[in-house]
C-alpha cells in the first residue's frame, strides 16, 4: 500500500476544502457542522470494516503463492488471466472494504494492471453483491439481469485495454519481467 | 440492519479463515501479517477519514435534481455522454444511484442512456473512488483504471442499442 500523503490525497483535500467553503457560504457554520457530525458517525461505523479489510489484504498477500499468482494473473497470463480476474471479481463476497484490499494484495504478489482491472471492473459491474442487495429491489429484476448481460464482456475488454496501454506507457517494468 | 450484520459476519469470518491459514504456516508468518495489516490500517485511516468527511461536503454541493435533470429524455450519443458524466458525479451510495436510474426510466429516459448511467456510476462514482479505491489501492492504479474504463459505458450503451430492451 501507499504512503499516507500523495498527490491524490492533496487533490482530494483541496476539493474537500473548496466544497466545505461553498457549504459554509450557503448554509453557514451550522451546515458545515451538521455534515461533519453526520460523517463522523458514519466514519466511526465503518472503521471496524476498514480494519477487517486491511487484515484480509495482509493475510491474503502472505498466504497466496506468489509464483502461481504471477503466472495466472501476471503480465503474460493472456486472455486466461483476464478471465480468471473477471471470475474472481464476480464471485468475491463483501463490499468495497473487501474488494479493494484484495485487489491491492493481488497487485502486490504479482498480478498485473490488466488482470487487476478486470477483477475490479467485474466486481463492480457483474458482482452479485450490489445487484442482489440494491439493484434488483430498486430497478427491478428485468433491468438488472439485462444490464448484467450487457456488462458481461466489459471486464475482459477493460483489462485487455489496460494491458495494451500499460505496456506502451511503462515498457521498462515489463522488460525487467522478461529477464526473470 | 440484518444485512449489515450478515456482511460483518462474512467479513470477519473471511479474516478469521485466511488468518487461520496464515497461522498454520507458522506463528511468525501470522504475526508478520497481523503487524502488516495493522500498519496498513493506521496509514489508511486518515485517508478514509478525509474520504468520508470530505465526500459529504462534495455531495452537499451537488444537488440531486441536477443529476436527475442530466438524465432527461435526451436521446442519442449526447444523451449517453451526459449520462456518463451524471453517473460519475452522483453523490451517495447505491440507493441514490439506482433510484436516480429508476426515476430516469420512468420519466422517459432512453434505455441505452440509463444503462450508460448505471455502468458509469458503477465504474466512476466519485464517492466510492475517493472513499475506498484511492485509500486502499496504489493511486497510479486507480487513475489508470478510471482512464481505461472511460470507453465502457459507451460500449454498454451501444450494446443496449443493438440488442434492444429487456
Amino acid at each position: 500500500m501507499r504512503k499516507p500523503i500523495g498527490w491524490s490525497t492533496i487533490i482530494i483535500a483541496v476539493l474537500v476544502a473548496v466544497s466545505a467553503g461553498l457549504v459554509w457560504r450557503r448554509d453557514g457554520a451550522d451546515g458545515v457542522l451538521d455534515i461533519l457530525t453526520h460523517d463522523l458517525s458514519l466514519f466511526s461505523g465503518i472503521l471496524p470494516r476498514v480494519l477487517a479489510g486491511c487484515l484480509l489484504g495482509a493475510f491474503i498477500s502472505e498466504i497466496l503463492p506468489h509464483e502461481k499468482v504471477s503466472r495466472s494473473l501476471g503480465p503474460k497470463s493472456g486472455l486466461m488471466g483476464l478471465l480468471i480476474g473477471t471470475a474472481f471479481g464476480a464471485i468475491l463476497p463483501g463490499g468495497p472494504f473487501t474488494a479493494y484490499p484484495v485487489a491491492s494484495a493481488l497487485l502486490a504478489v504479482g498480478a498485473d494492471f490488466g488482470a487487476t482491472i478486470a477483477m475490479v471492473v467485474s466486481w463492480t459491474l457483474i458482482g452479485y453483491g450490489r445487484a442482489v442487495a440494491w439493484e434488483i429491489p430498486i430497478m427491478g429484476t428485468d433491468f438488472t439481469l439485462w444490464r448484467i448481460v450487457i456488462s458481461l464482456p466489459l471486464p475482459v475488454l477493460a483489462g485487455a485495454l489496460g494491458r495494451f496501454v500499460y505496456v506502451r506507457l511503462y515498457p521498462k517494468p515489463l522488460a525487467k519481467d522478461d529477464e526473470n | 440492519m440484518s444485512a449489515a450484520l450478515l456482511i460483518d459476519i462474512l467479513l470477519w469470518g473471511s479474516v478469521l479463515g485466511v488468518g487461520l491459514i496464515a497461522f498454520r504456516r507458522g506463528p511468525a508468518v501470522f504475526m508478520a501479517s497481523l503487524r502488516e495489516g495493522s500498519m496498513d490500517f493506521i496509514n489508511i485511516v486518515p485517508r478514509i477519514a478525509l474520504g468520508v468527511i470530505g465526500s459529504g461536503y462534495i455531495a452537499a454541493i451537488i444537488p440531486q435534481e441536477v443529476i436527475t435533470g442530466w438524465l432527461g429524455p435526451d436521446s442519442g450519443w449526447l444523451g449517453v455522454a451526459t449520462a456518463v458524466v451524471a453517473g460519475a458525479a452522483t453523490p451517495g451510495g447505491p440507493v441514490i444511484g439506482f433510484s436516480i436510474g429508476t426515476v430516469a426510466l420512468k420519466s422517459g429516459g432512453g434505455m441505452p442512456q440509463v444503462v450508460a448511467y448505471v455502468v458509469a456510476w458503477a465504474l466512476f462514482a466519485f464517492q466510492r473512488v475517493i472513499l475506498w479505491e484511492i485509500p486502499f489501492m496504489p493511486a497510479r492504479f486507480v487513475w489508470f483504471r478510471c482512464a481505461v474504463s472511460v470507453p465502457f459505458p459507451f460500449v454498454a450503451a451501444a450494446i443496449a442499442m443493438v440488442i434492444g430492451k429487456p
